[in-house]
C-alpha cells in the first residue's frame, strides 16, 4: 500500500532522514521506533506531504505522491496525526471531528453524524460539546486520532498518540487502534511505549540518526544488538551479551 | 431550540424595523447616519470573512472598495455604462483583485502580519497608481453627473440610499449566515484555528483562502460603486484611504470577529460613541481621545468583541438543545 524509496531529508547540514526504504502492506499495523531526534516525525511529515524530500520517492497505492500537497494526499486515503497535538482550539470536539468528516462530504448533517460515529469509536461521546482547548492531554490525543479517522482513510499515520498517557489510558487507546485496524484501516505508527509496540505491531522498523538500523517482528527487534546499541549507547549490547553469559 | 426561535424572531423584527425606519424617521440626517452605519457594517463583514472567519488579517481592505469605485465610475463616464450594470463589473474587478493578491501572497506562504502588511502595500500601490495614470483622472479625481434614477443607482432622497445600503447589509449577513452553516465556512474557521491541521485533514487551504479574499473583494467592489454614486466624486486618497481599511477591521474587532452580527453591532456602537463624544465634548481633538480610550477598553476587556458578551450564555444553552 505504502512504499518509501531511498528517502533523504537534510536540514542544512543535518541529515534528518537518510536513504530510508520501507513499505507497509494493506491491513498491517507497522510501527516505527527510535530514540528522540532519530527523524521519525520528519519521515512522517515527508510521507504526508508536509515536507519535500531532498531525494527519494513516496508511493501510495502504486502512484507517486512525492510532491503532492497534504490535502491531496488526504483525499487519496492517507492521513497523519501530529505528535504535538494541533486541535482547532476554539471549536468543540464535534466541530473538530467534523472538519475531518468534511473531507468526504459537503453535507453538514452527514458530516455531523459521521463525526458522532467516530467519536463513539474513540470514546469521546461524552466530550462532544467540550471546546478543544479545555481537553486533557489524553483527550487531545484521542481527538487527533478521531479527526484523522473521520476523513475515512485507508492508511493512518499515528505519531506518538500514547505519549503522556497513563497505563490505563494506553490500554484503552491500544484497543481503539486494534478496533480501527479490524475495520480494514492500515496503520503505521510511531511509538515509544514498547509494551504497546509489541502488543500492536505486525512489523517494526527502527530508525536511528535518520537511518533504518533494523526491521522485523517486534520481538526480534527487542533483542537486536544494533537496536540496544542505539537506545543505550556505545558498548551496551556487548555488555549485556557478556552479562548474559556469566 | 426555543432560543434559536427567539433569535430568528428578533432578526425578523429588526429587519421589519429597518424596512419601516424611513417612515418613522423624519430627519434626513438621522437616515443618513443609519445609511453610513449599514455601509460600514457591510464593509466590516467583507473584512470579517477573510479576517474573522479565515483568520487572515488585512490592513488594505480598502483596495477592493477603491477598485470597484473606479471600475463602475470609469465605465459610466467613458462608456456610458449604467451603474446598475457597472456594479457587477465592480464586483468582478474586486474579486479579480482578490484573486491576484490572494494568489501572490498565500501561495508564497505569507501569514499573519506579513500578509496584513502586503495588503496594505497593495492598497498604497494602487493609490499611487490611480494618482499617476490618466484614465482614473489622476489626482484630480472623477466627477460623476447627478442623474437620479434606478439605472444610475442614484436617488434624489436619502431614503433611496438607505434602502440601497440595507440591501447590501442584508446580503452580507446572508453570506455570513451561509458561512456558519456550510462546509466552506467550517473550513475557513479550521484554517484560522490551525492551518497545518486543516491541511492534514484534507482542506485545500490555499484555495479556501483565495475564495475568501475573492468574496471580500467582490463585496468591496460593490461598496465602491455605492460610494461613488452617493457622493458623485472619487479620487485616489478617498478610494484607497487607509482610514477606511482601519474602520472596517475596527468595527469587526469591536463587534466580534468571526460572528454574523459582529460587524453590524460594532458599526452601531462605534458610530454612537463617535457621535456622542463629538456632541458632548467641544474641545477640539479631545473627542477623538475619548473615542480612542473607549476603543482600547472594549478591545482589551472584550477579546471576543461585544458579541462575545452574549455568546457564552447562548452557546451553552444551544449545546443542551443539540
Ligand atoms: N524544521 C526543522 N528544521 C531543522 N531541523 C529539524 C526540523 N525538524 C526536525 N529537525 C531536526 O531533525 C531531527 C529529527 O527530528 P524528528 O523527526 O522530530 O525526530 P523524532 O520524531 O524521531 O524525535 C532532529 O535533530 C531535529 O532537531
Ligand atoms: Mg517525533
Amino acid at each position: 500500500m505504502l512504499e518509501v524509496k531511498s528517502l533523504t531529508k537534510r536540514f542544512g547540514g543535518l541529515i534528518a532522514v537518510s536513504e530510508v526504504d520501507l513499505d507497509v502492506a494493506k491491513g498491517e499495523i507497522v510501527s516505527l521506533i527510535g530514540p528522540n531526534g532519530a527523524g521519525k516525525t520528519t519521515l512522517f511529515a515527508i510521507i504526508a506531504g508536509f515536507l519535500k524530500p531532498n531525494e527519494g520517492e513516496v508511493i501510495l497505492n502504486n502512484t507517486s505522491i512525492t510532491n503532492l500537497k497534504p490535502h491531496k494526499i488526504c483525499k487519496q486515503g492517507m492521513v497523519r496525526t501530529f505528535q504535538i497535538t494541533q486541535p482547532f482550539a476554539t471549536l468543540n470536539t464535534l466541530e473538530n471531528i467534523m472538519i475531518g468528516a468534511y473531507a468526504n462530504t459537503s453535507n453538514k448533517s452527514l458530516a455531523k453524524s459521521n463525526a458522532e460515529r467516530v467519536a463513539e469509536i474513540v470514546g469521546m461521546t461524552s466530550l462532544l460539546y467540550q471546546t478543544a482547548d479545555g481537553l486533557t492531554v489524553a483527550a487531545r490525543k484521542r481527538l487527533e486520532l478521531a479527526r484523522a479517522l473521520a476523513t475515512d482513510p485507508q492508511l493512518l499515520l499515528l505519531d506518538e498518540v500514547m505519549a503522556g498517557l497513563n497505563p490505563t489510558e494506553i490500554d484503552e487507546i491500544v484497543d481503539v487502534i486494534k478496533g480501527i485496524r479490524d475495520t480494514g484501516v492500515t496503520i503505521f505508527l510511531i511509538e515509544h511505549v514498547m509494551k504497546a509496540v509489541v502488543n500492536l505491531s505486525d512489523r517494526t522498523y527502527v530508525l536511528n540518526d535518520g537511518k533504518l538500523i533494523a526491521h522485523g517482528t517486534p520481538n526480534s527487534i527487542a533483542s537486536d544488538p544494533a537496536v540496544i546499541e542505539a537506545y543505550l549507547g556505545h558498548g551496551a549490547a556487548e555488555t549485556m551479551a557478556r552479562g548474559h553469559k556469566t | 431550540m426555543k432560543l434559536r426561535l427567539q433569535i430568528s424572531f428578533l432578526i425578523a423584527l429588526s429587519l421589519l424595523a429597518a424596512l419601516l425606519a424611513p417612515f418613522g424617521i423624519s430627519s434626513k440626517f438621522q437616515l443618513d447616519v443609519l445609511t453610513l452605519i449599514f455601509f460600514t457594517a457591510y464593509l466590516g463583514q467583507s473584512w470579517n470573512i477573510l479576517g474573522g472567519y479565515a483568520g487572515q488579517f488585512s490592513f488594505g481592505g480598502v483596495m477592493f472598495f477603491g477598485t470597484g469605485a473606479y471600475t463602475s465610475s470609469i465605465l459610466l463616464n467613458t462608456f456610458g455604462l449604467p451603474p446598475i450594470f457597472g456594479i457587477f463589473a465592480a464586483i468582478f474587478m474586486g474579486a479579480l483583485l482578490g484573486l491576484l493578491v490572494g494568489y501572490l501572497s498565500f501561495r508564497s506562504g505569507l501569514r499573519g502580519s506579513y500578509f496584513a502588511l502586503i495588503t496594505l502595500a497593495f492598497a498604497e500601490l494602487l493609490r499611487v497608481l490611480a494618482n499617476s495614470v490618466e484614465f482614473t483622472g489622476g489626482g484630480v479625481g472623477l466627477f460623476l453627473t447627478y442623474a437620479p434614477g434606478f439605472y444610475n443607482l442614484q436617488f434624489n432622497s436619502p431614503t433611496g440610499f438607505y434602502y440601497f445600503s440595507l440591501i447590501l447589509l442584508v446580503i452580507s449577513l446572508v453570506i455570513a449566515m451561509w458561512l456558519e452553516r456550510s462546509r466552506f465556512g467550517a473550513q475557513l474557521v479550521a484554517i484560522r484555528e490551525n492551518e497545518d491541521a486543516a491541511e492534514a485533514l484534507g482542506v485545500d487551504t490555499l484555495k479556501c483562502k483565495i475564495y475568501a479574499i475573492m468574496i471580500m473583494g467582490g463585496m468591496g467592489g460593490a461598496a465602491g460603486t455605492f460610494y461613488a454614486q452617493k457622493y458623485l466624486y472619487i479620487d485616489p486618497p478617498i478610494s484607497y484611504s487607509i482610514a477606511l481599511s482601519v474602520e472596517m477591521l475596527l468595527v469587526t474587532i469591536v463587534g466580534g470577529m468571526g460572528t454574523v452580527f459582529g460587524p453590524l453591532i460594532g458599526s452601531f456602537v462605534l458610530h454612537a460613541v463617535n457621535e456622542i463624544a463629538r456632541h458632548f465634548i467641544s474641545t477640539p481633538g479631545l473627542s477623538l481621545i475619548v473615542y480612542g480610550f473607549i476603543l482600547i477598553v472594549i478591545i482589551s476587556y472584550l477579546p471576543n468583541g461585544l458579541v462575545g458578551l452574549f455568546r457564552k450564555t447562548r452557546k451553552s444553552t444551544e449545546d443542551k438543545d443539540a
